[in-house]
């Protein structure tokens, strides 16, 4: 990279935003046809009812909820990991964070339709909003759903803020070599940035107060997001660790999505010189962390709960441990622990494409994590007369697809508009010293102002 | 000081006669789902009776237990909802507000005994039963969850009629459908507060037990029963 003059920085990275290839094209069009079929699922299931999905009596919640779950752990790959690489000011994240930013709003976005999916009468989730309705009652702000609404809705407001604080140097730069409607377009969305130090001074300061602010809040949204289970006296669920075990897990899973993310950019894009193998070794390092801290909290969970040897719990931990649930539970420890040691702890293998293979296992299991919190617990509540289980039907897996489909076009659209690698950032990476004279006032900026 | 509406279940008395959960079908406009449905496990009985067996073949005992809404003084149900569509009434019962419901089902997460449900699909009936709706009791649409009201019209009904004729509501005088239609006189209803009722007599038994005691829910219905459903047939 040390090779790469500014120029041919800029260059390298704006090239994916011009001109449509056939394979993008048609892979958007297969994507966009999947989520069609998603809306379309969701819509019948507006219009009969509920019923159309696999959930019954008691397994009330299941794909649904577990998708809420998992995007919204998803979405932790970025603000959080981006903020605290930003903070501890690492300086191989240059090339990462936008790639992660852009993953948490995305998932956010789709997480936080799944309450909706689910609801009942998903015509009236505006109820939760606090506002003096002609019904003369606020919602109850007892409910766990209710810090999930605030919660969410704080972190997307956040994270949409953190990712487009950045992005603003880019679209100017954008706009100084684009012509035409696009330069109009981007001309507007540059907000009227002209790179003065005045505006570096205030773009760095508001990144530095966003950096230390999305922190507490991502953090707050899986806790908030975990105490949905652990309020409720479920077995399995009322459990105190749930709150840093879903936070570990999300980081766990958001790292993951990131280097998939990372690998289909370097694919696609050719940024072989800029996503390189250091990232990926360090990420995968990373990776191999939370996947030891994520079984530290299983473990834990698991040997109090076998210890306290409650009936109730009893009964749904041996559901899971050898019982209906046991394949998929060893298919999440395998997938999330035992499949990291050759790929991430053997320096040979931790290559780019063991990286990515790790991280799809991780992916899957803690998809698959998710579903084993909810169901069993459910499926086997305190009376064994009304014990139940759960199949899903084609509705759920439609709209489960749906949204995964729905993930990878907003990013392929995405990438088309902004840089998907923030060029202002990789070239101040460059040159540290070329970035201070870069923000001093170019002449006729100051006779303009 | 307000009524505090209970229910004592004698166990011993149950026959598993389900005369209650046909009775409450039917005072409470509660719709059949239909064979396929109640296969899926989404039939709706706001009061089941619940079968167990002790004992290994040939000697085998059958027990009963019905299990409706326990009217929980500490309802889990009750904190989760976000529109406040089940709350607790100033009579102690878990009032359920069908048209605040938005359907997040988390009340029915957090009930222990599973006597909440749900409205998978707008509600049908098959003829003739669509002629015998109850027009005391609303029918619920498509997303609500509903459950036992402890016969809430029946309360009302009563209190209304005690305070037109400017007297104290009797014990006894009013019923829910299911204590109404049982035929072995197994369950009684009334108020938890007056000392003297029937049910407080029996709530005070030593045959008395709470169902699921251990959550911590504070039930208002009492179960009765031997000492030990292994206990001496003789005792």
């Amino acid at each position: 990279m040390a090779t790469k003059t500014p120029d041919q920085i800029s260059e390298d990275l704006l090239r994916p935003l011009s001109g449509f290839s056939p394979r993008y094209l048609i892979s958007l069009a297969i994507l966009l046809i999947i989520v069609t079929a998603a809306g379309y699922a969701f819509g019948a299931q507006i219009y009969s009812g509920l019923g159309l999905a696999g959930i019954n009596r008691p397994v009330f919640w299941a794909f649904y909820i577990t998708n809420f779950v998992f995007w919204i752990g998803l979405s932790h790959a970025g603000t959080l990991i981006s903020a605290i690489l930003r903070l501890c000011n690492a300086t191989w994240r240059r090339p990462v964070t936008r790639c992660a930013e852009v993953i948490t709003v995305f998932a956010l976005s789709i997480g936080a339709m799944f309450p909706v999916i689910h609801l009942g009468r998903p015509w009236l989730a505006f109820w939760l909003f606090p506002y003096p309705s002609e019904r003369g009652i606020w919602p109850n702000i007892r409910s766990p759903l209710l810090w999930d609404f605030f919660a969410i809705n704080t972190y997307l407001i956040g994270s949409v803020t953190f990712l487009l604080l950045p992005i603003i140097p880019d679209l100017a730069l954008i706009r100084d070599t684009a012509t035409g409607t696009r330069q109009r377009i981007y001309r507007v969305l540059a907000l009227g940035w002209r790179g003065t130090s005045k505006q570096w001074h205030r773009l760095e300061t508001a990144m530095h107060i966003m950096a230390i602010a999305i922190i507490p809040v991502a953090v707050s949204v899986h806790s908030i997001v975990s105490w949905d289970f652990a309020m409720a006296p479920v077995p399995m669920w009322h459990s105190t660790i749930f709150a840093p075990y879903f936070v570990a897990g999300a980081i766990f899973s958001g790292i993951a999505a990131l280097i998939i993310a990372m690998a289909c950019l370097r694919q696609f894009l050719h940024l072989e010189d800029y996503l390189l193998p250091i990232h990926f070794e360090n990420l995968g390092k990373l990776l191999f962390v939370m996947s030891l801290l994520w079984f530290y909290f299983v473990f834990s969970e698991r040997l109090t709960g076998w210890y306290g040897n409650e009936s109730a719990e009893m009964t749904v931990f041996w559901l899971t441990q050898r019982g209906a649930f046991s394949p998929l539970f060893w298919t999440m420890v395998f997938c999330n622990f035992i499949i990291l040691f050759p790929f991430l702890a053997i320096k040979k293998l931790r290559t780019i494409t063991g990286v990515v293979i790790a991280s799809v296992a991780v992916v899957v299991g803690m998809w698959l994590e998710r579903f084993l919190i909810i169901v069993p617990s459910l499926a086997h509540k305190y009376l064994a007369y009304s014990w139940g289980s759960y199949r899903p039907t084609w509705t759920e897996i439609t709209i489960t697809v749906g949204t995964f489909a729905a993930m990878c076009a907003l990013y392929m659209i995405f990438a088309k508009i902004v840089p998907i690698i923030s060029v202002w950032e990789l070239k101040a990476g460059l040159h540290p010293v070329q970035q201070a004279s870069h923000a001093l006032p170019q002449p006729d900026e100051v006779r303009a102002e | 000081m307000a009524r505090q509406w209970g229910m004592a279940i004698d166990l011993d008395r149950c026959t598993g006669c389900e005369a209650c959960v046909v009775a409450c079908h039917a005072e409470n406009n509660i719709s059949t789902v239909g064979e396929k449905e109640a296969a899926r496990s989404r039939a709706k009985h706001w009061i089941r009776v619940e079968r167990y067996y002790e004992g290994d073949f040939p000697d085998v005992k059958v027990k009963f237990m019905p299990v409706l809404c326990q009217q929980c003084g500490t309802a889990p149900c009750e904190p989760v909802c976000p529109t406040f569509a089940s709350y607790h009434t100033e009579e102690g019962l878990n009032g359920q507000v069908y048209n605040r419901c938005i359907g997040t089902r988390y009340c029915a997460n957090a009930c222990p005994y599973n006597v909440r449900f749900f409205n998978f699909f707008n509600p049908i009936w098959d003829k003739p039963l669509n002629l015998q709706l109850n027009p005391d009791v609303s029918v619920r649409e498509v997303g609500v969850m509903e459950k036992c009201t402890f016969c809430v019209q029946r309360i009302k009904a009563g209190e209304i009629q005690a305070q037109a004729e400017k007297r104290e509501v009797r014990d006894g005088e009013i019923t829910p459908a299911c204590v109404q239609s049982c035929p072995t006189q197994a369950m009684v209803f009334g108020d938890l507060n007056d000392p003297d009722s029937q049910v407080s007599r029996l709530a005070r038994s030593s045959r008395g037990t709470k169902l699921l005691a251990e959550v911590g829910t504070n039930p208002k219905v009492t179960y009765l029963q031997q000492d030990s459903w292994h206990g001496d047939e003789n005792a």
